[in-house]
């Protein structure tokens, strides 16, 4: 396949850590709504946003993610009343470690989505596909089996 | 290896038609430990579930994965399902093609191929799953309310009636709230203190309720079952069991500041009742405005006082106390109308909100309910109710209804002219909603019997002409731009949540909506409960409701507090945090984060090499852990795992997304 | 316009009032007379504006208005009415105010033959009755 059409044809894997209280019953409001976002994002849920280990997301790029995103309770509005503050501490961390490699700080986003913003589930998880895909496939950080 | 089973759910055409779901079964069917994979229409009904069982029993199967809809809608479900086939309900899995896929997505190649791979993702994540048991937790047998409104009475009084013990904390000397405020109430017109204060003495008298009025409820630790409050009893100068609510002390009292319950119309004095009905009758001394404290001058009171009963050393007591349930029943504010000049709200005396109209034709009132105007003390012949001030206003106000004003509007244009029969109500409106029972009736009563004209339309200024008020509105239906010389302009000013709702979320670990009200569990099938399992909403505190709602809210808060405290155990979940001891280094970063002092240091003792060691190391407590599994983030050496959410299982999810 | 307690109450208000038996206030102006109404079309003010008028005691405006003589007493308007409102005995109330300010009936009794004989419907002859006559 030529180089030009397989860039043209990219279509990234995205995968979404959301909490299970806030971003993901966002994610259902969306479908129950029946809005609509690129199926390239692929959701693993988690209990709170600070159950989000740095290994899983580094792991998701070495394993041929495109991009990242970890989305929870809007600050202050944590289920476990903290998680999602020390998940935004963690993940600053982590996505200056990422840039420092020399990845796109595009490519790994935290994102707060509440229960009732299915729509800004739907609209981050497109506008992060877009970008993505724009970017093109993440080389840095993929295993080279 | 597994003998997994995968179930795919048609959900009758909800999935079906965007994904291809002989494609996915297909495909389901290779996956690594798969033994059985088999689709049905709904998987969720009887004849579903037996299907599932039948597999379990027939097939052998030691792990299910279904995939159907979102698990937060039927994880429990099959859970029940697994349980009655005799597997471990937390060997199942949900893999969420509804919600996550084929509601989402229209192109029907590109939602099978993702819910091929969130099920290889579910299948992943099962073949780790471990079996799990639920412990039992104790349930402290009390409640707490925090409010002392008509929702927070009724709530406390319901739950007190059942049997159990009930706290009520109260903020302000009193309880009564709002509805103490008002002088009739729609759409009966029935005295709101006549039907009000036998339930505050109800309340007070009620073996099973203690009364903490004049208190606040600082913390609260622990989680449903077992919450421990931290109340601050306010000093309130005064001995409550000395005290006989005679008087003496705030006739005698030099120091007047304007009273908050006649919404400062009137002032009160430094040592002062809010109100005369209230419970307890006796007074408070305001620290703030009294000359004893401000300037260590006065001392009047103790003095007049033949009970002896005034005591200014008095201090703060802070009470610790455990419960297992609290309702939140904190009620509302109004709006603050500075951004609303074109009503000359606040530069005319005549201009009044409704909650200060309700105060002047309270017979409890400033006026001694004779309704008469704040600026020269006479009766108003033409008075003006404006309708929505701030509410359906989304640049200026709140965009939602306040829902109760329609309704208390006509009953001013009613009470006006009961007082006054020459007088005439204008109510200017946008819409008219009276949705209740007899409320419609009540609405065209205020016009067809009580004259009432109502103008459909807004007022632009409302500006002071002579003694008069001039209104400058239109009717829209006439297409006529209207002016109306008023002697009284009555605002109908938006609902607000109370403006510390935030920290009190906060501090009760709930949620609030953008508008600061707090959200319930679920807007249709949840209405009373709040997110945090254990505590349970009533009244305006969760929106704008009028008195029937809150009752109603609050009898049914009340119910669901019952139904927790009548348990003697409650289950836990066991998805929480283990430690292995092993791995531990003793670091206790783990207990940094823990929101909830699950996590402590214990010393065990371990033979290395023959020879005793005593090492420090983590230990959770099961009831006290929630499982966020923040601690399993913290922890260096991976010694802390979060039981349901294990390190493997989440890592097998993320290479099977990514194969 | 000025709204006051005087125009809201004025003398030809209370007449109107007495004459029709009808209290414009019970309507809520959904519009459905105008909507049921068969020569809507003719009106300069629509039926239900006739109410609002009178419910802001703007009575000039309908006493000058060609609707009141348009309406054909039908009764649509009242037979749908929600609220029971009598449309037409308001109406009839505005023709009579004018009919007896001008002092003579313009459908007399004697006509009542000559029209008959037309093949005109009777109730026809008694709307028209009702309309023209002090």
């Amino acid at each position: 396949m030529p180089v030009n059409l397989k860039l043209q044809s990219f279509e990234p894997l995205i995968i979404a850590f959301c909490c299970n209280w806030c971003s993901y019953a966002g994610g259902d409001l969306a479908g129950t709504s029946r809005m609509t976002y690129p199926a390239n994002v692929r959701v693993i849920r988690v209990p709170c946003s600070s159950r989000v280990s740095s290994n899983f997301i580094l792991r998701a790029f070495q394993r041929g993610a495109d991009g990242v995103v970890v989305a929870g309770c809007h600050p202050g509005d944590c289920h476990y009343t903290s998680g999602n503050y020390f998940a935004r501490r963690r993940f600053l961390l982590l996505q200056r470690f990422l840039e420092f490699l020399g990845m796109e700080p595009e490519r790994f986003q935290v994102h707060w989505i509440s229960a009732s913003e299915g729509n800004r589930f739907a609209a981050v998880m497109t506008e992060t596909t877009d970008k993505i895909r724009a970017l093109g496939p993440n080389r840095k950080l993929r295993d080279t089996r | 290896m597994r003998r997994i089973g995968v179930f795919i759910c048609w959900c009758g055409t909800n999935i079906a038609n965007t994904v291809n779901i002989e494609g996915v079964t297909e495909a389901a069917g290779k996956m690594p430990s798969v033994i059985y994979a088999d689709n049905y229409k709904y998987m969720c009904s009887e004849i579903g579930q037996s299907m599932i069982k039948e597999a379990i029993i027939k097939e052998k199967l030691d792990r299910v994965v279904v995939a159907a809809c979102s698990p937060r809608m039927h994880e429990l479900t099959f859970f029940k399902t697994a349980a009655a086939a005799g597997l471990n309900p937390y060997l199942v899995e949900i893999a969420n093609i509804r919600e996550h896929c084929s509601w989402v997505h229209k192109d029907k190649q590109e939602a099978t191929g993702k819910a091929i791979a969130l099920i290889r993702t579910a299948v992943a994540k099962a073949a780790r799953n471990k079996e799990l048991w639920a412990t039992q937790i104790p349930v402290e047998c009390r409640a707490l309310v925090i409010g002392g409104g008509i929702g927070g009475i009724q709530a406390a009084l319901d739950i007190a009636d059942a049997g159990f013990e009930v706290d009520l904390v109260e903020r302000t000397p009193s309880i009564g709230g709002r509805m103490a405020q008002l002088d009739k109430t729609f759409p009966t017109l029935d005295c709101s203190a006549c039907i009000l204060t036998p339930k505050m003495v109800e309340v007070a008298s009620h073996h099973n309720i203690t009364l903490y009025t004049f208190s606040e409820v600082e913390k609260v630790d622990g989680f449903v079952g077992n919450f421990e409050a931290t109340i601050r009893k306010k000093a309130r100068s005064i001995d409550l069991e000395k005290c006989t609510g005679c008087g003496i002390c705030w006739e005698k009292c030099p120091s007047r500041v304007k009273s908050e319950f006649d919404e400062a119309l009137v002032m009160r004095k430094a040592v002062y009742v809010p109100f005369p009905q209230a419970v307890p009758n006796v007074p408070v001394i305001d620290r703030a405005s009294c000359r004893r404290f401000t300037r260590e001058k006065c001392g009047i009171c103790r003095k007049a006082c033949p009970a002896g009963a005034v005591n200014y050393d008095q201090e703060d007591e802070v009470l610790q106390k455990k419960y297992g349930a609290i309702v939140v029943a904190t009620g509302f504010d109004i709006l603050d109308l500075d951004d609303f000049g074109e009503f000359s709200y606040g530069k005319h005396p005549d201009v009044l909100t409704s909650l200060e109209f309700e105060r002047l034709v309270n017979s409890s009132g400033p006026t001694g309910g004779r309704l008469l105007r704040p600026s020269d003390q006479s009766p108003p012949k033409n008075v003006v109710f404006i309708q929505c001030v701030g509410s359906r206003d989304k640049s200026r106000g709140k965009p939602y209804c306040s829902k109760i004003c329609c309704m208390y509007s006509a009953k001013h244009a009613i009470l006006l002219r009961e007082k006054y029969p020459e007088a005439q109500a204008y109510v200017f409106y946008i819409d008219i909603r009276t949705a209740g029972k007899d409320f419609e009736e009540f609405h065209r009563r205020a016009v067809e019997e009580y004259g009432a004209l109502y103008l459909k339309g807004s007022v632009g200024k409302v500006f002071p002409d002579g003694d008069k008020l001039l209104v400058k509105g239109v009717d829209s239906l006439s297409g006529h731009a209207v002016e109306i010389e008023a002697d009284m302009v009555v605002l109908a000013a938006a609902i607000k949540a109370k403006s510390d709702a935030p920290q009190l979320a906060r501090l009760l670990g709930i949620s609030t909506d953008t508008h600061s009200f707090f959200t319930e569990a679920h807007p249709k099938l949840r209405p009373v409960e709040a997110h945090t399992a254990g505590i349970f909403l009533a009244g305006a505190c969760q929106g704008p409701k009028d008195i029937p709602e809150t009752v109603s809210q609050a009898s049914g808060a009340a119910a669901k507090a019952i139904i927790l405290l009548s348990k003697d155990n409650l289950l836990s979940n066991p998805c929480v945090s283990e430690v292995n001891e092993s791995l531990c280094t003793g670091c206790l970063s783990c207990i940094k984060v823990c929101p909830y002092g699950a996590v402590a240091e214990k010393t065990i003792e371990e033979k290395i090499h023959g020879k005793a060691l005593k090492r420090r190391v983590a230990e959770v407590n099961e009831a006290l852990c929630q499982g966020c599994g923040s601690c399993t983030v913290s922890c260096r050496p991976g010694a802390v795992n979060l039981k349901g959410f294990t390190n493997e299982q989440i890592m097998a999810e993320v290479d099977a997304i990514c194969l | 316009m000025k709204i006051t307690t005087q125009s809201l109450c004025g003398t030809m208000v209370k007449e109107i009032a007495a004459i029709s038996g009808e209290n414009v206030a019970k309507c809520y102006q959904c519009g459905k007379c105008t909507a049921a109404c068969p020569v809507n079309m003719a009106m300069d003010i629509l039926p239900h504006q006739v109410l609002r008028f009178l419910q802001l005691g703007l009575v000039e405006a309908v006493l000058n208005c060609n609707t009141i003589w348009i309406c054909a007493s039908c009764f649509t308007c009242a037979g749908r009415c929600p609220r029971g409102v009598d449309l037409p005995g308001v109406m009839e109330a505005l023709r009579a105010i004018l009919l007896r300010k001008r002092g003579f009936s313009r459908f007399k009794a004697g006509d009542m033959p000559r029209v008959l004989n037309k093949g005109m419907p009777e109730q026809g002859i008694v709307s028209g009755f009702r309309k023209y006559t002090k």
